[in-house]
């Protein structure tokens, strides 16, 4: 009885493997996007590196996950000797490390960054789907709709915010920030510039916009003359509010909807 | 001459007006600056007043100081290709600017900025001044800037990336490039009384410059004393070029087309050639300042790459003809 057991198991395994390879067993992702994804809908013991900026819980919301899994530079040559048999990359991988691996015989599956919420779902499926674990996939796909359906509730006065990074940089509703900031409840002043992407928005246009809320990034550690912009007089008219947790808003992953949580809390305060 | 001066004090009035008015905020000329005289509570008054106003005295006093430091030191090394850019100066001063914000120093004690760029110009100057001699011999001269600018250059980039923001290498750009962008007047009055002392330095040294052209033996014979003039060269250069490069980063090429455009309305006097590439530098940069946000209003192009645009054929066909010259 037994033996028949191992003996169709094995069959099983011959005959399955002869239609449809394994799952990956050795994935390596040197994406920080890519990384979170992973964890989220890997196996255990599947994905064997994450990218070194995963574990830093600066950059990661996932950094206390990430850090059971060993960190890679993202080098073509340091990833080639963890011998991988599928590597996680984004878009904006450095080609000639895509190009590199790919010449050496690893496949490289791609992901594109998420430009809106309902790209965050294709990319959990899509990760669902490399790394051959779809049942997963379908269940992380399914919180996350639920948690964003019950975030949405109808909102009488829409505030206008601006997003504001450094350099003067601004974000659209085209983007995937400009979906967060829409899904808590505000209305994006870019629009009104004219701006569906990103795009640098002069300190003075910003001024002339007179937005109700200027939503900045966070303080990094450290100096830098990019972040002068923040600190100008010519803001002092306005209400600047610091409620970027950049983790949460850097990757179409579902932990955008705390951002979306941050948002809404901060919608609620300058209404009151 | 007294012509030469109305016209160019003219020049720089016009285009400081022009700087006012000049913006990526839609609103008419007229209406732009009677909301900078009168505070109508609207937000365009704001921006008269804190972003365009600080940036168009800024544009003035930054082109001033390095207009008038490219003429001293042309005038002390008598040749035309000294220009604190291309020497390394605005390098060096940048490279103490960038050491002074990324040690937290320019946090906690704001002069610091300023000082510390004036720190950086000083050695390089110093170290010009010292490798080329009082002859400045156009090789050595420019050999010494190389070495000294792509040191200053990398030394940045180098404290840059080592730093914890990750922001702080997309600075890169603006030290080695120079903008005016929304800068506001912390920046004006931090800036200005080091500009200050360096201008009344460089003035100082007009006398010892016009008798330098006879030479150094004739300028001792005529009581200049040289070790004076050296100082006040170093001094009034690293002041005025430290505290333009701490507050806008490094502007090449100001001070090498400004003298070489007006030396012949000043009858090839370095003297009178200070106070005129001053006031023409004053013009030079004010005029960018407005190309750069003409020429590509969302952009944020960089004041250096226009300046370098104008400026690098010009000093090609300097080196040309100094070498026929030599030759």
């Amino acid at each position: 009885m037994r033996l028949t057991k191992i003996t169709a198991l094995i069959a099983a395994a011959i005959l399955g493997g002869a239609v449809h390879a394994a799952p990956p067993s050795r994935v390596v992702s040197i994406n920080l996007c890519t990384d979170q994804l992973a964890l989220m809908v890997a196996a255990p013991g599947q994905l064997i590196s994450v990218s070194r900026l995963s574990h830093d819980p600066a950059s990661s919301p996932m950094s206390a996950a990430a850090r059971s899994v060993p960190a890679n530079g993202s080098g073509a040559e340091e990833v080639y000797l963890l011998r991988p048999d599928l590597v996680l990359a984004s878009s904006f991988t450095a080609p000639a490390t895509l190009r590199m691996l790919r010449n050496l015989g690893i496949p490289v599956e791609v992901f594109a960054p998420a430009n809106s919420l309902s790209d965050i779902a294709a990319r959990i499926t899509q990760m669902g789907k490399a790394l051959e674990q779809p049942d997963t996939a379908l269940e992380r796909v399914a919180d996350f709709r639920a948690a964003l359906d019950a975030l949405h509730t109808p909102v009488a006065h829409r505030p206008r915010a601006a997003l504001y990074y450094v350099n003067s940089y601004t974000t659209g509703d085209n983007t995937l920030a400009g979906d967060i900031l829409k899904a808590a409840g505000f209305d994006n002043v870019a629009t009104e510039a004219g701006i569906g992407h990103g795009a640098t928005l002069p300190l003075e246009r910003l001024v002339m916009l007179a937005p109700d809320v200027v939503i900045r990034g966070r303080d990094y550690p450290g100096q830098s003359r990019a972040e002068d912009a923040f600190s100008h007089p010519a803001l002092a008219g306005l209400t600047v509010k610091n409620a970027l947790d950049v983790r949460d808003w850097t990757c179409g992953t579902p932990h955008v909807l705390d951002a979306i949580r941050a948002l809404r809390d901060l919608r609620e305060e300058l209404a009151q | 001459m007294t012509r030469l001066a109305v016209i160019l004090i003219a020049v720089v009035a016009a285009l400081f007006v022009a700087s006012l008015v000049t913006g990526y905020a839609i609103a008419g000329p007229i209406e732009s600056l009677r909301a900078l005289l009168v505070d109508t509570g609207n937000p365009l008054s704001v921006v008269m007043r804190e972003i365009r106003l600080p940036r168009a005295i800024l544009a003035a006093l930054v082109g001033t100081s390095l207009g008038l430091s490219g003429a001293a030191l042309q005038g002390y090394l008598r040749n035309p290709l000294a220009e604190p850019g291309l020497i390394g100066v605005s390098g060096s001063a940048a490279l103490g600017a960038v050491l002074a914000i990324q040690t937290g120093l320019a946090a906690s004690f704001a002069l610091a900025l300023p000082f510390s760029a004036l720190g950086g110009a000083v050695v390089a100057v110093g170290l010009i001044l010292a490798l080329a001699g009082p002859r400045g011999g156009a090789i050595t001269l420019i050999l010494a800037g190389i070495a000294i600018s792509a040191l200053a250059g990398a030394l940045t980039s180098l404290v840059l990336n080592l730093s914890p923001n990750p922001f702080a290498a997309a600075d890169i750009v603006f030290w080695l490039m120079g903008s005016l962008a929304d800068r506001s007047f912390a920046h004006v009055w931090l800036a200005l009384p080091f500009m200050g002392v360096g201008w009344l330095m460089l003035a100082a040294t007009a006398r010892g410059l016009e008798a330098l052209t006879l030479g150094e033996d004739g300028a001792e014979a005529m009581g200049i004393s040289l070790a004076r003039l050296r100082l006040l060269l170093v001094t009034g250069t690293a002041a005025s070029v430290g505290a333009a490069t701490s507050v806008a980063g490094a502007i090449g090429f100001v001070g090498l087309v400004v003298p070489h455009l007006l030396r012949p309305f000043v009858g090839a006097r370095p003297g009178a050639l200070l106070w005129a590439s001053g006031l023409g530098g004053a013009a030079m940069v004010l005029a960018a300042d407005i190309a750069v946000r003409v020429v590509l209003p969302d952009r944020d192009l960089k004041l250096g790459v226009l300046m370098a645009l104008v400026g690098a054929p010009l000093f090609l066909h300097l080196i040309y003809k100094t070498r026929k010259e030599t030759a």
